[in-house]
């Protein structure tokens, strides 16, 4: 694999609230190349979509981003001005999002939003545009790719708004790319059809792909590597098939147990309906996040847990030195 | 676009058919417009005589669109007080409303819809608490005293302006400032309270993600949006300002329709003010038209409506 064109180390989002601060998310690591896909899961709160705007940076300023290391491309992001930032946005780095019948701009054809998006980074005449914004349109599925050009967003379907802003995304051909949840807002069959196309191109032209998902089975079929979140923390991240055939935290673990396997009995429950509630953020955190929910919790979980590595890539963040197998040793 | 425009052209005609009926019986729902015209001193025959003259014997609708026919061609009949034409009376007054009136609001534009922006760009700054404060103050206080103040100061202290008259534009400074100043809090908060939504929608933050400057998402991401219903309310407020300007143009000793308003409803000079009724009612229905055309123009979701 070449080199990492994102890499992300110890990434945290503070945001000051009234009841004091909430660490929204902490201890946040990983890295992605050219070519590879990084599926981010968890359930829904736990920090993924932060994590994916702190990377942009399009949080607001009431949210306190730190790391150890944020860099794309060997660009130090935390030291990039705002000028150097827009440069990035849109250009080297794009994001969709999860609402695609609100993400675009209502008052503005879907012509001069994909015009503006080339526009504003390459110096090329507006009818110009247009024909690479036609092209486009036509690579992501579109069909009567002229005729969409005009019309206004409110005119299009879901699933055609959300090819429609993949098609923005890509039209600076991005080295990488970050979608959000982008077909939990679809019908089922659209959900399909629009994941197909993310990886296809991302096969095709080349980039990085930071696909945040709630989905396993998508997780299973795209992944390269995968990144699991708890309540705002990086449990655990390694290679896919690592992940998926060895997990090694208690999370993950439930995490996969939920979905049906041909051949093994057990049927899990849905993600996120693991029992238990995450803890509140706000204030300081004290030993493992996910002990209140967790099987195998021992009393030394309450210490600090750091996130060390298993095996090549492979790295943890649970006390029990090999997950859970080893956990059932101690205990046996 | 042209059909929604027909349409609305339509509803704007049965508006102002229902309006010029209204300010019609207006005639009638202030007695007996014989009896007011031959004055208090007139005996019955006198009284009688004017009616079959005026025409007021006559069948009510059959007056309404006798009426109506010459209000088309811009015959509003006799003034009672002046013995002049209405029309003329109103074409003469009119010049000075106008211009006040469009002088007005685009002031209150020009410093409400920029203070509305900065004020939704930083909620609870200086700035966003100054915008509240002269909103606040802008409704608690009277204009003629605001009017009064600033004559005491710019025309009289320090006699910058002129305090009264309508002969250069510089008698427009204050009056201007005192009707525009009434239409800004309004302006300035929808403004704010439509940015500061826009600003949290999703696609603010893709322009953001394109990477669009800061001006570029305030300016051409949210302020097309936000502005949408001010529009709305601007053309609302200039129909206000045209009828509304009495006590500025009084105070002013500006000589505008306003102020003839006033003259003549002292005056009981019922024609002119079923003609003011009607023209500035029409005002406000040309007006309200504009501003679905141009919100019809912004909002696309709208043409279809
Ligand atoms: N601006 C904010 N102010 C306060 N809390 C926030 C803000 N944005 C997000 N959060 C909180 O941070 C947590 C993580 O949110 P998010 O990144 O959207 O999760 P996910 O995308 O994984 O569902 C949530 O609990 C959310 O309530
Ligand atoms: S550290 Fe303890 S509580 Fe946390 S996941 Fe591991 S075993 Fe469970
Ligand atoms: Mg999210």
């Amino acid at each position: 694999m070449s080199e990492p064109i994102l890499k992300v180390r110890d990434l945290r989002l503070d945001i000051p609230v009234p009841a004091g601060t909430l660490h929204a998310v902490r201890g946040i690591d990983f890295d992605v190349a050219p070519g590879e896909t990084l599926c981010i899961v968890g359930e829904s709160g736990s920090g993924k979509s932060l994590t994916s705007l702190a990377v942009m940076g399009l949080l607001g300023s009431a949210i306190r981003r730190s790391a150890a290391e944020l860099s794309f491309d060997g660009i130090d992001l935390q030291k990039a001005s705002r000028r150097q930032m827009r440069a990035l946005r849109g250009n080297r780095m794009a994001m969709i999002f999860q609402e695609p019948m609100t993400s675009l701009n209502p008052a503005y054809t879907i012509g001069d939003q994909l015009a503006e998006a080339l526009r504003l980074h390459r110096p090329i005449s507006k009818g110009d545009a247009l024909k690479r914004a036609a092209d486009l349109l036509r690579l992501v599925g579109i069909t009567a790719a002229e005729s969409r050009l005009r019309q206004f967003p409110h005119q299009l379907s879901g699933g055609l708004r959300q090819r429609v802003m993949i098609a923005m995304a890509l039209i600076c051909e991005p080295d990488l790319l970050i979608a959000d949840e982008p077909t939990t807002a679809l019908d089922v069959t659209i959900q399909a059809q629009i994941l197909r196309l993310l990886v296809d191109l991302r096969e095709k032209l080349g980039m990085a792909l930071i696909l945040i998902t709630h989905d396993l089975g998508v997780v299973g079929r795209v992944a390269d590597k995968v990144a699991v979140m708890y309540a705002g923390e990086l449990v655990e991240t390694g290679p896919a098939e690592q992940i998926f055939r060895n997990p090694a935290h208690p999370y993950t673990r439930g995490l996969l147990d939920c979905i049906p396997v041909p051949g093994r009995i057990t049927r899990g429950q849905r993600l996120g309906t693991i029992p238990g509630i995450v803890p509140s953020l706000i204030g300081r955190q004290a030993g493992c996040i996910f002990r209140d929910r967790c099987p195998e919790a021992i009393p030394a979980c309450t210490g600090d847990i750091p996130l060390r590595e298993l095996a090549r890539g492979h790295r943890l963040r649970c006390i029990h030195p090999q997950g859970r197998r080893i956990a059932e040793e101690i205990s046996a | 676009m042209l059909g929604f425009i027909l349409k609305r052209l339509g509803l704007a005609l049965l508006v102002a058919l229902t309006v010029s009926f209204i300010s019609f019986s207006l005639l009638y729902l202030s007695g007996d417009p014989a009896t007011a015209i031959a004055g208090e001193s007139a005996n019955a025959q006198d009284v009688q005589a004017i009616r079959e003259l005026y025409g007021f014997d006559r069948p009510m609708l059959v007056q309404y669109f006798d009426w109506l026919w010459n209000a088309l061609r811009f015959d509003f009949g006799q003034s009672y007080y002046f013995k002049l034409p209405v029309a003329d009376l109103i074409a003469d007054r009119l010049g000075v409303t106008m211009r006040l009136g469009l002088a007005a609001i685009s002031f209150a534009l020009i410093v409400a819809i920029p203070l509305g922006v900065v004020a939704a760009m930083r909620p609870n700054s200086l700035i966003d608490k100054l915008a509240l404060f002269l909103s606040v103050a802008g409704q608690a206080m009277p204009s003629f005293w605001f009017a009064l103040v600033l004559i005491s100061v710019f025309s009289i202290k320090l006699g910058l302006v002129p305090a009264s008259g309508s002969t250069s534009w510089r008698h427009f400074i204050l009056p201007t400032v005192v009707l525009g100043y009434y239409a800004m809090p309004a302006i300035m908060r929808l403004t704010r309270a439509g940015m500061l939504e826009v600003l949290s929608s999703d696609y603010i933050r893709t322009a953001r993600a394109k990477g669009a400057s800061e001006g570029r998402v305030m300016f051409r991401h949210a302020l097309r949006n936000a502005i949408i219903p001010v529009v709305s309310l601007a053309a609302v407020q200039m129909g206000f300002m045209l009828g509304g300007s009495i006590v500025v143009e009084s105070i002013f000793a500006l000589h505008g329709a306003g102020f003839l308003a006033w003259e003549s409803i002292s005056r009981n000079d019922l024609p002119t003010v079923q003609a003011l009724i009607l023209v500035f009612s029409m005002f406000y229905i040309v007006f309200t038209l504009l501003a679905d055309i141009v919100n019809a123009w912004l909002d696309p979701r709208m043409r279809a409506a």
